[in-house]
């Protein structure tokens, strides 16, 4: 199967001061097209920094990666805005939507910094997108007048908006009720069982139970990177759970 | 990201903070409209000062007398009675480039006609004077040649005049006889009015009468208080100064190395003199409203610096979908351009609407030049990008790991 991401000995280092943090100390791994992997570990193993490696907003000390068949090597600040504009998707613990903006015009904002895509099909790509994530009849409403688990999606429709090839999502689910945290992750069951390529931050298990395959991290290195035995699906467990958890 | 999507995002980033938007605007909109309206007033007046000047005769010439030196010893200009009939003459003899002149005899009294009494000033003068200070007559005639030969006791009077002794019995003035300094006077004739001077002299209280009537029946002198000269044209000024000049300094014998006993005024340096104290004045008023202009746009900083602080995670956000540093920094630059271009638009409107208020309500001449405006236009775009750059610099320059991560 064709591999999306390729690293290989990868190092981070942050230097402060005198003191040097090695954030990642020789990471390889690979992840493959329509795979979805979680990031797990303590805090401080180096999940945050992988995944902003992966997403092309820092760059590592040394080593090489590969995305999607381009070389991350050497690249210029511009050629990496332009990479995570139209290969990346990404989706934060706090949302990151921008303020008294609605729904749709924060979906289409991606598309802005994408000359090639003109306003009629902006328009087009953020409705399809907010459909997805089920949003259709929330496309006016500003952040304010949406619910924590009605913003992640708007977060996540955003990230779809470019077609990326990958989804990073850091602690995408670290604010939100474990409902809500749920239907998060049935989400993006569906988004990657309609192909999508996921990589997926978290420290709780349960969580990571949703994904195909489990990357442990510790001190900046890959402890363990196994399949997911016994996979949960979201949308089930949902509908296992008592009534009185219902918001 | 192209210009047209990024103005839609710097007017939205403005429109959600409307009133801090529209305070920050305010200082700009405040130093523009005084620019202009402070070059309006400084304009105004110096046109005002330079029509005036030009309605008592762009071409007049004045000769009076100077210092005195007799002997070596100084005998001030008051009461000197170097200038003569003679001199006219042989300035008149002397020059091609003169057009019009008259001699000139003043003298201050009392006008009397039935029981109305009001202090007036007689000048005596001969036919080319009307042209020279460019008075019309209103009603009745001017005086005659031959009222000048025979020293007729005839006068034509100002509006001013009329006011003081006619004005309540609404009398016909001409071919009334009043009396000047108790000289029973035939008025022949009535100026058209001028008003006051720039210098805010009564033009037209005023009675002309033959100089020689006033030589000899009113003031009993023989010589002249001036000679007034009218050249040909502006350009002729400077040629008639000269003639006038040349032709003294021989009548009155003055050697070389001695002063002029007389002094020559033209128009043409009156108005230089009254409209660089003007200029002086109007740079003055720019300076001062420029400053607040700078004041304004160390506002827009201010506020442009608390909004990059404020939006470090927008910013962030946007860097992480694929802005550019160079999309961040325009964008900031927008805003900063927007609201120093619209608050200088309504500076302009504000400046113009005042400056039209206190025209009509306090009577100022104005004058709004379309360059002034213009100019504090492109100063206050120049003053947007000037400190929106900073500001719009630092937002381009976030690391977008550290400003997503921002509190
Ligand atoms: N910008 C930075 N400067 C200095 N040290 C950093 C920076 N970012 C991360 N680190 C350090 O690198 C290590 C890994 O951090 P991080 O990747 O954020 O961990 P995690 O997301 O797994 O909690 C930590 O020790 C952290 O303190
Ligand atoms: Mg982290």
């Amino acid at each position: 199967m064709k591999h999306i991401i390729q690293i290989s000995d990868l190092h981070k280092e942050f230097h402060m001061g005198d003191i040097t943090v090695h954030a990642l100390r020789g990471v390889s791994m690979n992840i493959s097209e329509g795979d979805f992997v979680s990031i797990m570990g303590t805090s401080g193993s180096g999940k945050s920094t992988m995944l902003n490696i992966l997403g092309c907003l820092d760059k590592p000390t040394s080593g090489s990666y590969i995305l999607n068949g381009l070389n991350m090597n050497e690249r210029t600040n511009n050629e990496l805005a332009e990479l995570r504009n139209q290969q990346l998707g990404f989706v934060f613990q706090s949302y990151n939507l921008l303020p008294r903006t609605t729904a749709i015009e924060n979906v289409e904002l991606p598309l802005y910094y994408n000359s090639q895509v003109s306003a009629k099909e902006r328009r087009e790509r953020a409705l399809y997108s907010l459909e997805m994530v089920g949003l259709a009849d929330r496309i006016h409403h500003t952040p304010n007048q949406l619910s924590g688990g009605q913003q992640q999606r708007v977060a996540i429709a955003r990230s779809l908006v470019n077609n990326p090839v990958v989804i990073l999502a850091d602690e995408a689910t670290g604010n939100l009720d474990t409902r809500t945290s749920y239907e998060i992750m049935a989400l993006f069951q569906k988004l990657n069982d309609d192909g999508k390529t996921i990589v997926f931050v978290t420290h709780e298990q349960d969580i990571a139970q949703f994904t195909k395959r489990s990357i442990v991290f510790r001190d900046g290195r890959i402890e363990k990177d196994i399949p997911v035995e016994k996979r949960d699906n979201a949308a089930k467990k949902l509908a296992e759970m008592p009534k009185e958890d219902n918001y | 990201m192209n210009i047209v999507n990024l103005i839609g995002i710097a007017l939205q980033a403005l429109y959600r903070n409307k009133i801090r938007s529209f305070l920050t605007m305010l200082g700009i909109i405040i130093g523009v409209a005084s620019v202009i309206a402070m070059l309006a007033i400084g304009e105004g007046s110096k046109k005002s000062i330079q029509e005036q000047v030009s309605g008592m005769g762009t071409n007049m010439i004045t000769v009076i007398p100077g210092a005195q030196r007799r002997h070596g010893v100084s005998m001030g200009r008051e009461g000197a009675q170097s200038l003569t009939f003679n001199d006219m003459y042989e300035i008149e003899k002397n020059s091609n480039s003169i057009m019009y002149l008259s001699p000139e005899v003043r003298g201050n009294g009392q006008v009397i006609f039935g029981t109305e009494n009001e202090p007036s000033t007689i000048y005596g003068v001969n036919l080319d004077y009307l042209e020279i200070k460019k008075f019309t007559i209103s009603s009745g005639r001017m005086f005659s040649e031959r009222e000048i030969l025979t020293s007729a006791k005839v006068c034509v009077i100002g509006k001013t005049v009329y006011d003081n002794i006619f004005g309540e019995t609404n009398v016909d003035p001409i071919g009334k006889t009043i009396r000047f300094n108790n000289i029973p006077m035939t008025v022949i004739g009535v100026l058209n009015p001028k008003g006051l001077s720039t210098f805010g002299h009564d033009q037209d209280d005023i009675l002309i009468a033959p100089y020689t009537t006033v030589q000899k029946r009113i003031l009993a002198i023989t010589h002249l208080h001036a000679i007034v000269v009218s050249a040909i044209s502006e350009k002729h000024s400077a040629q008639v100064v000269e003639d006038i000049e040349n032709t003294l300094r021989m009548t009155h014998r003055i050697s070389k190395n001695d002063e002029d006993d007389f002094r020559i005024r033209s128009q043409e340096e009156l108005i230089k003199s009254f409209t660089s104290i003007s200029d002086v004045l109007t740079v003055l008023l720019a300076v001062i409203a420029s400053i607040s202009l700078l004041v304004g746009g160390i506002g827009i900083m201010n506020i442009m610096y608390v909004s990059v602080t404020e939006r470090t995670r927008e910013i962030g956000l946007r860097m992480a979908i694929g802005g550019k540093g160079r999309d961040i920094l325009l964008q900031f630059l927008i805003e900063a351009l927007l609201l120093s271009m619209i608050g200088g638009l309504l500076g302009i409107a504000l400046g113009i609407g005042s400056t039209k208020l206190v025209h009509i309500f306090m009577q100022w001449p104005v004058y709004i030049q379309t360059e002034a405006v213009l100019l504090s236009f492109i100063i206050c775009t120049a003053i947007g990008i000037f400190f929106g750059w900073y500001p719009a610099q630092k937002a381009a320059k976030l690391d977008p790991i550290d400003a997503l991560r921002y509190e």
